[in-house]
């Protein structure tokens, strides 16, 4: 990134650090936790512990740092190396990224950046100028993304708070600041459970590793007794609604399933799999000595703040995560697609020199679409 | 420490204190080497470790669950005790790791039926102290089920293989998972081997007893068949085939994958320098971050950590992995491709 474009990105999160610092939420037993950040054009400086909120402040001001991370894992002593930490529990956290929901609106607001000649394009396999295969990938979420990432989360919470019981005050859901959603689970029967058990919880959340058994579909001498029903708790509850539609169906479709056989009904298992199951990054929720983006941050990559929802239903991050100022800018801009901050649509814009208020810039500077004039 | 009554130890003969209830029955060691009635008790438990190492589960002379004859009980404990001084005169783990898991299957059968028992609570709520006492298990009896909680179920779950023991294969409600009877025992079957497995590791080895040296040594002779031997094909498992072609064809290999494709080539010997030229071709290849990370993973930088190859379930909740019939059920890639002789 050049420098002045690094400087305006820095000057902008000062200014709201210094201002919505009421906006970061310094996670529960503050002290037994890991802290990281980075800064731009830098890398990782992690194993940090903090007391309090002034601690925090602090290190918000005298870093400027692009991205801030908070464990969600408690230890003894936090700043030392992983190996002499003492692990104590971990928060349950989950991600949900728009990228990761096999959308067909994603290739609409795709945008490919080569890395060899930084060319910018519609999204391609290779780059439109000099053909190379290495290009980087920015998106610029839609609303559906959005919807997507949100209905996800509640199929997420529904599962939390029956089948595993969570109470739904120790849910916390965040907007990632990017392309989806960040989910906590505080004061859980989960907080000492390790990485490969978290990785069964995983499965479960997913809908991976079903055997036809545990939805009545047997090998041998298959009945219809075995197969679950519409008022069943779990996932045989739920696998019911989905494959027999209706009760008046369920008959008919049972007969089906017992005549199609039992590696057939393996294939209905995948197929029920991408419908129902919730698909969440694994890799996040196995990780117990994660550092995860600090609640009321911003995220680098797009400028917006990861930010508490209060309402999912009616929460807009492009209205709602914005926080930085509207004094105009002047950028060179070179992105191919439009997008709507702030209630505003902007752009295409195809390498045009051009006026915008500070949270676009830093927007579009963060996607690498735009750079300082 | 649990109260036992006289049939709760011979069923559950690992949950007593070794001396003192030789002690309490007035007996010493030597005696069983010298007296030819206490004698024949050696035998027996010679015979208790050969079932084992067989991997069977000794016959016992309990018929049910109630002792048969008088006599019996004691005979019943003492072959288990005797059994544990002959393995720790032999020295021999493998004996003791077989040793310790047939016991353990033995002790479940009794718990699985005590736990299912309607005529007698007392034996019940017995099994089920001896399930939360033991291995921190909290059970609940909710009709026909026995309850536990989620996390703890996850505890031990997770050293099953079998696809029907991951949780979105069972009956799971409201935090809780409910299990049979034969399930909440076999849920522990691998802690319970390990616990009786320490308690013998964790005993003293007495000084060779006159009497004891022919079983001993009998016992030397019958390890011998456990020495494998194992080749290896010294092909690539398909996980890892997978991710060479994927970084190889320029696409992006997600950090998982790359982090499993290192630890395996790793741990297969390669070094830092012949590894890092299989990610030039990854579209967001740095030289330098590479060469940091694959140091680190071999421990040679940081904090001297070696990280291991993730196994096989990790791998398949990552979408990682690709078996084919080759790998036979393996549990980690390392074992691709190795057959024993």
């Amino acid at each position: 990134m050049q420098e002045a474009d690094t400087k305006f990105l820095e000057d902008s999160f000062k200014k709201y650090y210094f201002e919505h610092f009421d906006l970061i939420r310094v996670p529960e037993r503050t002290s037994e936790r890991e802290f990281g950040y980075q800064k731009f054009n830098s890398g990782m400086t992690r194993h940090i512990s903090i007391k309090d909120d002034k601690e925090l402040h602090l290190l918000f001001m005298q870093n400027i740092p692009s991205d801030v991370y908070c464990s969600n894992a408690y230890y003894s002593f936090p700043n030392l190396q992983m190996n002499e930490k003492d692990w104590k529990g971990a928060d349950l956290i989950f991600d949900i990224d728009a990228k990761d929901l096999n959308l067909s609106c994603r290739k609409n607001h795709t945008i490919s950046i080569c890395n060899e000649c930084n060319d910018i394009s519609k999204n391609s396999e290779r780059c439109l100028k000099c053909n190379s295969t290495k290009l980087e990938k920015k998106s610029l979420p839609c609303k559906n993304c959005i919807d997507s990432s949100k209905r996800e989360v509640s199929k997420l919470s529904e599962i939390l708070i029956n089948d595993l019981a969570i109470i739904p005050k120790n849910i916390h859901v965040y907007f990632s600041g990017n392309e989806g959603f960040h989910v906590y689970v505080y004061d859980s029967q989960f907080q000492q459970i390790g990485s490969r058990e978290r990785s069964e919880l995983v499965d479960y959340i997913m809908f991976h590793g079903t055997i036809p058994e545990t939805f009545g579909m047997k090998k041998f001498k298959p009945n219809r007794s075995s197969f679950p029903d519409f008022n069943e708790k779990g996932w045989r509850g739920k696998f019911s609604k989905q494959v027999f539609g209706s009760k008046s169906n369920r008959s008919k479709i049972i007969s089906e399933l017992l005549t199609n056989g039992y590696s057939s009904f393996q294939k209905t298992l995948v197929d029920v799999s991408e419908k129902i199951g919730v698909k969440i990054d694994p890799n996040v929720t196995m990780d117990i000595h994660r550092i995860f983006r600090l609640p009321g941050s911003i995220n680098s990559k797009s400028g917006l703040t990861k930010i508490f929802c209060r309402d999912l239903s009616k929460f807009d991050p492009y209205n709602e995560a914005s926080f930085l100022s509207d004094n105009s800018v002047e950028v060179f801009a070179n992105c191919p697609i439009e997008f709507k901050l702030k209630n505003k649509k902007f752009g295409p814009y195809t390498n045009e020199k051009i006026t915008i208020p500070t949270f676009t810039a830093v927007y579009m500077i963060c996607k690498k679409l735009a750079t300082i004039a | 420490m649990l109260a036992l009554g006289q049939d709760e130890i011979a069923k559950y003969p690992f949950l007593a204190d070794a001396g003192q209830y030789l002690k309490d029955k007035g007996f010493t060691l030597e005696q069983f080497g010298t007296d030819p009635d206490l004698k024949q008790l050696i035998d027996k438990a010679f015979n208790r470790i050969q079932v084992a190492a067989d991997g069977k589960i000794y016959k016992s002379d309990l018929i049910g669950d109630q002792v048969s004859k008088e006599a019996a009980l004691p005979r019943e404990v003492f072959s288990f005790l005797l059994a544990i001084v002959l393995l720790k005169l032999s020295g021999i783990h493998t004996l003791i790791k077989r040793f310790a898991l047939a016991e353990a299957r033995r002790a479940e059968k009794f718990l699985e039926k005590d736990l299912a028992t309607i005529s007698d609570e007392s034996k019940k709520q017995l099994a089920i102290r001896v399930i939360n006492d033991l291995f921190s298990v909290q059970v609940e009896k909710l009709d026909d089920y026995f309850v536990i909680p989620i996390s703890d179920y996850l505890k031990h779950s997770i050293n099953f293989h079998e696809r029907e023991w991951k949780l979105i294969n069972r009956h799971v409600e409201n935090g809780r998972v409910f299990l049979t009877p034969h399930e909440t025992v076999r849920l522990i079957r691998k802690e319970l081997g390990t616990y009786i497995n320490s308690k013998i590791i964790n005993a003293k080895t007495p000084t060779m007893i006159s009497g004891f040296e022919d079983s001993v040594n009998k016992l030397v002779l019958l390890s011998k068949k456990f020495i494998t031997f194992t080749v290896t094909t010294g092909e690539y498992p398909p996980c890892i085939k997978h991710a060479i072609e994927v970084l190889e064809k320029g696409e992006n290999l997600p950090h998982s994958g790359r982090f499993m494709l290192a630890t395996f080539l790793l741990s297969k010997g390669q070094s830092v320098e012949q590894i890092a030229p299989l990610f030039k071709n990854a579209p967001d290849y740095n030289e330098r971050v590479t060469l940091y990370q694959l140091n680190h993973l071999a421990g040679s930088s940081g904090s001297g950590t070696q990280y291991s190859c993730p196994s096989c379930q990790k791998l398949k909740t990552q979408n990682l992995c690709f078996a084919t019939s080759e790998c036979d059920n393996i549990i980690n890639p390392l074992q691709f491709g190795k057959k024993r002789k």
